[in-house]
């Protein structure tokens, strides 16, 4: 059993980490939640299944110490982007990488079940079988994923120091953008007119800020600061849209694209869809991507004298 | 020149202080005439211009905003102004993602002594912002306040 290879790993690390973030049960079936363990007896408490959705190095750059931590492929890339911009010293983080080809979307099972109690959850070959009152649902997996699940290549995280199972090839397609690009054929004014139905429904809960793995100054996140006063609180479209383009923004050639902004949001705001369209246009100028090598400089902290891709405005 | 007829329009200018201020200083000087839309806020270096300054002043009440510094090559910290053309380009791209006209944002570079090339920059933004309209012509959607 794989949860037997996870708990293996996370036992031999214990005793060199202070404290080790995994998954453990929710409040119900369908929910995984991170766990902080520095016991051996907590050791069993333990899962592992397509329902550890959540990216459990955005803590990493708040806790103090040596900490082990389970990643994912999607996940690892944080675990890159940290050592691009030294917010880590690599020797204190123990990796345990986990083999993944696909994780599922709560919110979306949830839609397919018309947010009915869930009694019991198991999976089978590429299914997840959800039982409800009226009785067991078999949903694809697939179907009920997230989309970045559609095209990510990195089945085996990039950085781990024990890898629990065995290395995998992603047998996804490369992510050609096709959705922004799509986007980009409507009219500006459609566009705006998008963008203003989104984000009036903000409430400005900061979850998408919260679980973002880079966001690594939320204690003193300038869309709350008085002095600077970039954002009032006033609750207008006009306040919600400027804490979009500061969280769009900071994010620039160092978003990851692990999408967990996305999955928090309470109102269903398409946030991820500015960053992936900054995402596009980096590796367009500058061929880079983001938590990719450990070694590359994020493009905004360097530059070029000339710079091939970049052409002088006319007015 | 019918587009000075009408209405000012609001214009925010970031000029750094070396190149593109004195520029306009210039402009002044040789007594150029240009049109008087353009707020200048003078700041030290192109490279002290975070782009959210840019979307800042659009979405709270601007019509257009210019942003110039030194050519490349010629800041006066040296480098201040590669690292302005990256984030600026940047933001350049990601405006309309947003519903926001690119044209409404520009960027580009003037030295002290280009007194007529301030002039034309001036002359032809605000002109090309006239021709845009108000950006902000639609009511404020009620606050909760
Ligand atoms: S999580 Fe959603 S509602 Fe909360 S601040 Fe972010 S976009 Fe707004
Ligand atoms: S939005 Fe910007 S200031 Fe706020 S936490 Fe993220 S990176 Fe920091």
């Amino acid at each position: 059993m794989f949860i037997e290879k996870l708990k293996e790993a996370v036992r031999k690390i214990l005793p060199e980490v202070d404290v080790v973030i995994g998954y453990r049960q929710g409040f119900d079936p369908l929910h995984a939640t991170p766990y902080f363990l520095d016991k051996p007896e907590q050791v069993d408490q333990l899962i592992w299944n397509p329902l550890c959705v959540q990216n459990l190095c955005s803590y990493i750059p708040f806790l103090k110490g040596k900490v082990g931590v389970i990643v994912k492929g999607c996940d690892s890339r944080a675990i890159v982007q940290y050592m691009q911009e030294k917010l880590i010293t690599r020797e204190n983080i123990k990796v345990i990488g986990v083999p993944c080809l696909r994780v599922i979307s709560v919110k979306k099972v949830m839609a397919a079940i018309n947010q009915q109690t869930v009694q019991e959850v198991t999976f089978e070959g590429d299914n997840i079988i959800v039982k409800i009152p009226e009785g067991p649902k078999t949903i694809p997996s697939a179907d009920v994923a997230p989309r970045k699940c559609a095209t990510c290549q990195l089945a085996t995280p990039l950085q781990y120091d024990v890898l629990a199972g065995e290395a995998i090839q992603s047998n996804k397609p490369q992510d050609t953008f096709e959705e922004t690009k799509e986007f980009e054929k409507l009219s500006l004014e459609e566009r705006r007119a998008y963008w203003e139905k989104e984000f009036d429904r903000c409430i400005r809960c900061y979850a998408c800020r919260n679980a973002c793995p880079m966001c690594i100054c939320q204690d003193k996140c300038i869309a709350e600061s008085r002095d600077p006063h970039w954002t009032s609180q006033r609750a207008n479209v006009t306040e919600k849209a400027m804490f979009h383009m500061i969280h769009g923004l900071h994010l620039a050639g160092r978003c990851i694209s692990c999408e967990e902004c996305e999955r928090v949001c309470p109102m269903d705001i398409p946030v991820a869809k500015i960053k992936k369209k900054i995402s596009m246009d980096l590796k367009e100028l500058f061929g880079y991507e983001a938590g990719m090598n450990p070694d590359d400089t994020p493009p905004m902290y360097t530059f070029k004298v000339e710079e091939a891709t970049i052409e002088e405005h006319e007015i | 020149m019918s587009y000075l007829a009408g209405k000012e329009l609001r214009i925010v200018g970031f000029l750094c202080n070396w190149c593109s201020y004195g520029g306009a200083d210039t402009a002044g000087v040789g007594r150029f005439k240009q049109p008087t839309d353009l707020r200048i806020i003078r700041v030290p270096c192109s490279g002290r211009v975070n782009p959210l300054f840019v979307v800042k002043a659009l979405l709270n009440g601007a019509d257009g905003v210019l942003v110039s510094g030194c050519h490349p090559r010629d800041c006066h910290y040296s480098d201040g102004n590669f690292y302005a053309r990256r984030r600026l380009e940047m933001l350049k791209r990601l405006l309309p993602f947003l519903g926001i006209d690119e044209r409404r944002f520009h960027y580009t570079w003037v030295s002290a002594s280009e007194g007529a090339r301030w002039k034309n920059v001036v002359t032809d933004f605000t002109k090309a912002i006239h021709e845009l309209g108000p950006f902000h012509q639609k009511e404020e959607k009620t606050e909760c306040s």
